[in-house]
């Protein structure tokens, strides 16, 4: 359980908000394709704060420049992982960027199990942290 | 005497031996003043404001500066004979009335990088803001803006982290990172410190800070601070699933001291520390080397820059330091906030974060930007926002700075009269909301109370924020705009 005020895992954009709608998803598409970025969509089962790499959904998008197309890959990946994270991700490769411009989550599993935090008491006072995913 | 000898149209004595005969000349006439000279790409440019005490003559006053803050002495030396001496002379090559003032003027001086060795900023100040600044003849002067050719940047390391793989290794992107300074700033155990910085993070902020005069006092040693603070840490990154931070200043007598609280940071598993800009430029570099070998984020705190950057007459702009500051090598700056409570006109304040965050640095008068600059594909420093702001000034951050800053609430979110993690759910909300709100295509400049309004009728906290301080502003005239209407000039 997560115990933080809004009570679920706060990666992302959009997090500390109610659920974006489909209609309000496509509206954010719509503003990374206006960039020029390209869309991706990711899954995962462990949303760890250091799990870089969660599965891809397919290849990023390069040349998808429609909010549907992409709305319809989400629909996708939702149908065939309903209990997992899956998050949208848009690449921008302008030179001197070459990163992810934008992210955020658009789907959740209903129960967020959340994280523990193992305390390794090492020398002195020092403790050694390790967060760990909890599975239900 | 020095009116009988022979002088080019310039006014410089091209007779060899009538120019280095024993004696004292204007600086014009030892090759300080170029009218006619075609600054080279490699070349460091500078622009002063410069007031000449009264009766000097402008071109001779900028001719001083340039003689100064380069090979020049009082008077004649004739080991000058031994070099390659022109080649050494900096060049006054323009000087116009600054508008508006008829006591200043700007002055632009080109240096030869040969004056200038590799990676030193250290180096590269002792020249340009050295005797210089203390010169009789000159009443003030002030450094406005530096050109640092393509060559020269490319001998320094940058920032060790830089803002795009900062948002990578914190795993954070789209948005404004959001954070706050514990407070009150001195006087808290490090028990109780760790508290604020728990309660901050695990609210919805990205980051807490250390302010720039924490370091080990008698309340509160720094070894009890970093020990509190990065249980404070993880036990947030646990209950939120976000990578979480908190800038552990490693600021000390010695540099020697500063290496040990850095180590300690490191081995508690610290994203990031901080240093003030007080320690110095060496330091900097220093503690940046450091940083890049560490894998660690490097927050800048510019304490003391208000001494010498705020009046326009006499110092250096805040835009040159952040030249240098991105050179040096850091990965967070503060560079204002504009709407807060500490100085800076908002174009003023834009022109520094440009500094910061540019590939290619454009001209831009109105922002105080003189040169073109080349960035040569170093990295981008992550500007810092502080001092004075709240959620109900949101819309308004956003759309002055975009997305690549660190917005930290330090008031705005411990002074929340529901408490510290209200605070930051406030602030974290209210940013989101702007963001998806600006990404929806609205206008958020004229909307933004508005959203923040209706965000606020299913978020308590916001609604008490806005309650709190959502009339709160600092409307005060800037002490340091922008003198851009350029007008004819004197030569």
């Amino acid at each position: 359980m997560m115990t933080n005020p809004v009570a679920r895992i706060t990666q992302g954009q959009f997090s500390h908000l109610p659920d974006l709608s489909d209609a309000e998803i496509s509206l954010q598409i719509q503003y990374g394709l206006g960039k020029g970025y390209a869309w991706s969509v990711e899954y995962t089962d462990d949303p760890h704060p250091r799990n870089t790499y969660w599965e891809m959904f397919g290849l990023p998008m390069f040349d998808l420049r429609d909010a549907a197309g992409v709305m319809m890959e989400v629909h996708t990946c939702r149908k065939a992982f309903p209990s997992h994270y899956i998050r949208l991700m848009a690449f921008d490769s302008t030179r001197g960027v070459e990163s992810i411009a934008m992210s955020f989550i658009v789907n959740r599993p209903e129960n967020e199990p959340g994280f523990g935090l193992t305390r390794q008491e090492a020398h002195g006072r020092t403790i050694r942290y390790t967060v760990h995913s909890v599975r239900e | 005497m020095l009116e009988a000898v022979e002088k080019s149209p310039a006014g410089v004595i091209t007779d060899a031996k009538k120019r280095y005969s024993a004696g004292v000349l204007k600086y014009r006439q030892m090759g300080y003043w170029d009218a006619g000279y075609a600054p080279k790409d490699t070349d460091i440019l500078c622009l002063f404001r410069i007031t000449p005490q009264d009766g000097v003559d402008p071109i001779e006053a900028a001719a001083a500066v340039a003689g100064e803050s380069s090979t020049a002495t009082w008077t004649v030396v004739w080991t000058d004979r031994l070099t390659a001496c022109d080649s050494y002379r900096a060049k006054a090559y323009r000087v116009e009335p600054v508008p508006n003032n008829p006591l200043q003027y700007f002055a632009w001086v080109a240096y030869d990088i040969i004056l200038f060795e590799e990676g030193s900023i250290a180096n590269m100040t002792a020249s340009l803001i050295g005797n210089v600044f203390s010169f009789k003849p000159l009443k003030a002067a002030r450094l406005e803006d530096i050109r640092i050719p393509a060559a020269y940047v490319k001998t320094f390391k940058g920032p060790p982290t830089g803002l795009i793989v900062e948002r990578e290794r914190l795993d954070k992107f789209g948005r404004p990172l959001l954070g706050a300074t514990t407070k009150p700033k001195l006087g808290l155990s490090g028990r109780n410190y760790g508290r604020v910085v728990y309660e901050g993070l695990k609210g919805g902020l990205d980051f807490m800070k250390d302010d720039e005069n924490i370091n080990s006092q008698p309340f509160m040693h720094w070894r009890d601070r970093f020990l509190n603070v990065m249980d404070a840490v993880n036990k947030a990154s646990a209950a939120t699933g976000e990578v979480k931070g908190s800038y552990l200043n490693v600021t000390a007598a010695t540099v020697e001291d500063m290496y040990e609280r850095a180590e300690f940071a490191r081995e508690l598993g610290s994203v990031i520390i901080m240093v003030d800009l007080v320690v110095g430029w060496s330091t900097i570099q220093s503690i940046s080397n450091w940083c890049r070998k560490h894998d660690m984020i490097l927050h800048m705190h510019r304490a003391g820059h208000g001494t010498y950057t705020r009046q326009k007459n006499h110092g250096i702009s805040f835009r040159v330091i952040a030249k240098w500051l991105r050179l040096a090598g850091v990965d967070h700056l503060h560079t204002g906030t504009a709407v807060g409570k500490l100085e800076g006109d908002p174009m003023t304040v834009q022109g520094y974060y440009n500094v910061c965050r540019d590939a290619y640095t454009r001209q831009d008068l109105p922002r105080g930007l003189f040169f073109d600059q080349d960035w040569a594909d170093l990295r981008k420093v992550m500007p810092v926002a502080s001092g004075g702001i709240h959620a109900g000034q949101m819309h308004l951050l956003l759309d002055l700075f975009g997305d690549d800053v660190v917005l930290q609430f330090g008031g705005g979110t411990i002074g929340h009269p529901a408490g510290i993690q209200a605070g930051a759910v406030a602030n974290r909300v209210a940013l989101e909301l702007m963001v998806k709100a600006r990404n929806e295509g609205r206008d958020i400049k004229h909307e933004g109370p508005h959203i923040l309004r209706q965000g606020a009728k299913t978020c308590v906290p916001l609604q008490q924020a806005l309650d709190t301080w959502g009339e709160i502003s600092f409307n005060y005239a800037s002490t340091d705009t922008s003198d851009y209407s350029v007008t004819a000039g004197v030569a």
